[in-house]
């Protein structure tokens, strides 16, 4: 499995309109996508969208029912796991508990021919690399979640793979320590020029880390884009709701054209806003941010609403508003800026310039 | 016994396709030196019996005939109800059903007690109870023959103190059956229902309480039912071998305290032997035993839809 | 204030618990007691000694005793290790081979020596040698015990099995591990308390068995409990007590070591 016997691309992984089934449940509905070498991939969605299947299937510890995965142009169905160049970050970590950290680190080199001293060496290495090396010795529970998270990566990194698939290896850490080793993941991800495909159900981290995310839910994919992609032009409601949070509204389009639409608004008011992918004129649902709408006073703004509750956040303060039409809406309003509006009080909404987005469905 | 449940079926896969292979010398084992065993038995029990053991290969039901009918001593007369095998078959069932009732009322209390224990004590107290459970049956029932013969130790200590002026003649009795049973399978209860109330969530009886069950009320209406599978478990393990036991009226009984057990084991030992009816007699036992297994089976499953 | 209830507590059980040690040692200890003592008479205590040992040793019987202590241990090691592999392959297959046909009757029929009584399975095994004309003797021990020790050896390596999660072996397999290898470098260290449980449990099975033994032994093939058995009906002799104490001190021992190993695998996860 030399490298050159493969035809050279950009794409790490190919995943061609994979289709995956169990019985008559069905997975993974036609997914496809291409992850570029050296590229931070994250695969974000709630439990059951179908990631960590996808994961499994580029694993090869599920077979797909349909369509093809390709490791550097070269279709991997046919092989088991054990003759896949690409190594995974457990999410419960599963570290060999009756082998030493080293020994856990060089197993994969052993299973592929290295000689003993070659091995310890590389361990070493890598153990280096997360900053394990004085723990060589030890066996895995007796280290620190932290510590066995980093143990974990260095086993998968030691063999140099391809791809390396991590499965939430940040779910079992607490608050603190995740957000540390976000950014030592990320620079570890830079200095390997390894193509990392990252499964989490946390949206922060996957905006903060990944050079692209794609966003599955119900075993389709939703949308593959940058984080400023998805978080700012989401394509559908799926999206629009999942990463970050937002207002969703139903109004009447009136014209789509190279991007942009003209959307009569609850209320009667006109807007022009950027549109999705596939967005039609007629009824569709329109993307509000709740921290890029503005208060003004009553009768200015494209929106008039009346403050319904609100809730105080530390940084910020959510407004609970009714629009005329009945809908619901929420604003985020900084503190310290101003008062903040009664109970009861009638306010205009001013929406301001990427606050709003005509989606596609 | 156990039901198999904690053998019970796993998702993993990692030797998908090798499951029929590794389970060869298993298959290989039990089929030849059990299963076909006793389906050669199943088959004895119709064929007509040699008079120095063994058999003619001739089908007939004489087998079961002997076991339920009365046909006189030459076998003329109009036949009626043959109550001697019966009798003895329902012997069995009575001792066995009593000794499991017996061991469920000192058994249960006992795991109770055992599993409201803390950590540590309760670790010494199952080892105790655990320690009888892999001695010798023929060792311990040795030993019970041992304490309770008439110039055992036990009239020894009765005497000397007094309770009785003539050693109490326990030996070849019911009770020394009875008790043997007992004995023999006694930790056979503790420790499933010990697995089952080690299990059981407090905060339930704090919730009987607190809706003004008297602590006799929590155990009749949430403890027991609660730990019924563990009970059930318990009595089959108590139950099932009692039957079929072998050692306790053999050693602690005498004639009139004859078992099911006695009774095959003597159609095979040997020239007065009769394997035919000796086979038919294990069938009944063995249809027996199953039906209280399936019955089982069957209500497991139903309660764990 | 009134004292709290401990609704852990019910009165008498402490009691019946006691009764139940009492009741389960009793004859145990008394015929340790016994083995000690220096009279001919089992029933007299005639002062502390260990003439009954040394009999048990030098004695007439000595020689009979020897033989049948060689045989029972010899099986019961042999029959132990025959079903240990037997039963961790079918392990295996149960707990990850996936679904397959036949996977619940395997599961049934793993249990089956369970089931049939002990006397069925006495008197089937002997009929079905002298069928086959398989001269009974100690290879046809060896055999039998084989199969009632399979699910002895089932349950707790079975049970450990499915403590230990297949993702040790999927990280083995993802690190270039064939499935064999998977299987003998991450799978089977990580059994070794349940192979050992189920090994000495199948042992202690073996040691014990009398009924089975007692039917397809043979003429002049004894094991230790069928020596004991053929002595004792002609009445407890004080040789026998001290036999049945050693015995005794064989189980204690087991049952120690399969705590201490029982201990270590809960510990080491």
């Amino acid at each position: 499995m030399a490298d050159n016997a493969a035809p050279l691309t950009a794409n790490a992984v190919e995943i061609d309109n994979v289709v995956k089934r169990y019985g008559f449940v069905t997975a993974l509905h036609g997914v496809s996508m291409q992850i570029g070498d050296g590229e931070f991939f994250t695969l974000l969605g709630p439990s059951g969208c179908g990631k960590t299947t996808l994961l499994r299937c580029i694993a090869g510890f599920e077979d797909v029912s349909e369509g093809a995965i390709r490791l550097h142009g070269q279709d991997i169905a046919p092989l088991p796991p054990h003759k896949r160049e690409v190594n995974t970050v457990f999410q419960q970590y599963a570290l060999f508990p009756h082998m030493t950290v080293s020994q856990n680190t060089s197993f994969g080199l052993l299973r592929l021919g290295w000689s003993a001293a070659d091995a310890e060496a590389r361990a070493k290495q890598v153990l280096d690399l997360v900053q394990l090396g004085q723990f060589a010795e030890r066996r895995p529970g007796q280290l620190s979640g932290g510590q066995q998270q980093r143990v974990a990566l260095a086993r998968a990194l030691a063999p140099r793979p391809k791809v390396l698939l991590l499965d939430e290896p940040l779910s079992a850490l607490d608050l603190k320590l995740r957000q540390a080793v976000r950014s030592e993941l990320k620079a570890i991800q830079r200095e390997t020029g390894i193509a990392f495909v990252f499964v989490t159900h946390d949206q922060e981290e996957a905006l903060t880390m990944s050079d692209r995310i794609a966003v599955m839910s119900a075993g389709h994919v939703q949308q593959i884009g940058t984080p400023r992609e998805i978080y700012e032009a989401p394509s559908n409601r799926f999206v629009a709701d999942f990463i970050g949070e937002t207002n969703l509204l139903d109004v009447t389009v009136s014209r789509v054209a190279d991007g942009a639409a003209e959307i009569l608004l609850p209320g009667g008011a006109r807007l022009s806003c950027p549109a999705a992918l596939g967005a039609r004129v007629g009824q569709g649902h329109l993307s509000l941010r709740p921290e890029r709408l503005g208060i003004t006073i009553s009768g200015q703004g494209q929106l008039q609403a009346t403050v319904e509750d609100h809730v105080y956040l530390g940084t910020d303060t959510q407004l609970h508003m009714r629009l005329g039409s009945g809908e619901a809406l929420v604003v985020r309003l900084q503190n310290g800026a101003g008062a903040i509006p009664e109970r009861g009080a009638r306010l205009g909404l001013e929406i301001e310039a990427g606050a709003a987005r005509l989606l596609s469905d | 016994m156990a039901g198999g449940a904690p053998g019970g079926a796993s998702k993993s896969e990692i030797y998908k396709g090798n499951g029929p292979k590794l389970l060869l010398p298993a298959w290989l084992f039990i089929g030849v030196f059990l299963v076909m065993p006793v389906a050669i038995m199943a088959i004895y029990s119709f064929l007509t019996k040699e008079f120095r053991g063994g058999v003619i290969w001739e089908f007939t039901l004489a087998a079961y005939d002997q076991f339920f009918l009365d046909r006189g001593l030459f076998g003329d007369e109009p036949p009626s109800i043959e109550w001697t095998y019966i009798g003895i078959f329902w012997r069995s069932i009575w001792q066995a059903g009593l000794a499991t009732v017996l061991c469920l009322l000192i058994g249960f209390p006992t795991a109770w007690f055992i599993a409201t224990r803390d950590v540590k004590a309760r670790s010494v107290w199952l080892f105790l109870i655990t320690v009888p459970y892999w001695v010798n049956l023929l060792i311990r029932t040795v030993s019970m023959k041992f304490l309770i013969r008439d110039t055992g130790p036990l009239n020894e200590f009765l005497l000397a103190l007094g309770v009785i002026d003539t050693p109490l003649a326990l030996v070849n009795t019911n009770f020394a059956v009875q008790l043997g049973l007992f004995y023999s399978y006694l930790p056979f209860m503790v420790l499933p229902i010990y697995a089952a109330v080690e299990r059981y969530d407090f905060s339930m009886s704090e919730a009987a309480a607190d809706l003004y069950a008297s602590s006799w009320a929590t155990l009749r209406l949430v403890i027991l039912p609660v730990v019924k599978p563990g009970i059930v478990a318990g009595c089959i393990l108590v139950f099932v071998p009692s039957l079929g036991a072998f050692l306790a009226p053999d050693l602690l009984g005498g004639a009139k305290t004859f078992m099911i057990g006695s009774l095959i084991e003597e159609q095979f030992k040997g020239a007065a032997g009769n394997w035919p009816f000796g086979a038919a007699a294990s069938m009944i036992l063995l249809t027996i035993v199953m039906g209280v297994l399936l019955v089982h089976a069957r209500a497991q499953t139903k309660g764990e839809r | 204030m009134a004292k709290p209830v401990d609704l852990r507590r019910f009165t008498g059980f402490r009691a019946i618990t006691w009764l139940c040690l009492f009741v389960l040692y009793a004859p145990l200890v008394i015929v340790a007691i016994y083995s000690f003592n220096d009279s001919t008479s089992i029933t007299r205590w005639g002062g502390f000694s260990l003439k009954w040992y040394v009999d048990v040793f030098t004695g007439p019987e000595a020689p009979k005793f020897r033989d049948a202590a060689i045989n029972s241990f010899t099986i019961a090691i042999g029959a132990a290790i025959c079903a240990t592999l037997i039963a961790t392959a079918a392990a295996v297959a149960m707990n990850r081979a996936g679904r397959f046909r036949g996977k619940t009757a395997s599961l049934a029929l793993i249990n089956l020596p369970l089931m049939v009584p002990e006397i069925v399975t006495a008197v089937a095994s002997l009929v079905f040698f002298i069928t086959i004309g398989f001269k009974t003797g100690l290879l046809t021990i060896f055999l039998a015990h084989i199969v009632f020790c399979i699910p002895f050896a089932y349950l707790p390596i079975s049970a450990r099995m499915q403590s230990v999660p297949d993702m040790y072996e999927q990280a083995a397999m993802d690190l270039y591990a064939t499935p064999w290898e998977a299987f003998r470098l991450v799978l089977l260290p990580l059994m070794v308390p349940g192979i050992l449980s189920g090994f000495l449990l199948a042992f202690i099975i073996s040691l014990d068995d009398f009924l089975i033994t007692n039917f397809v032994k043979g003429a002049g093939v004894e094991t230790l409990p069928t020596a004991i058995f053929g002595s004792v009906k002609q009445g407890i002799k004080p040789n026998i007590m001290a036999i049945s104490t050693l015995l005794l001190g064989v189980s204690v021992v087991f049952v120690t070591l399969s705590w201490i190993i029982g201990r270590a695998g809960q510990t080491k996860r």
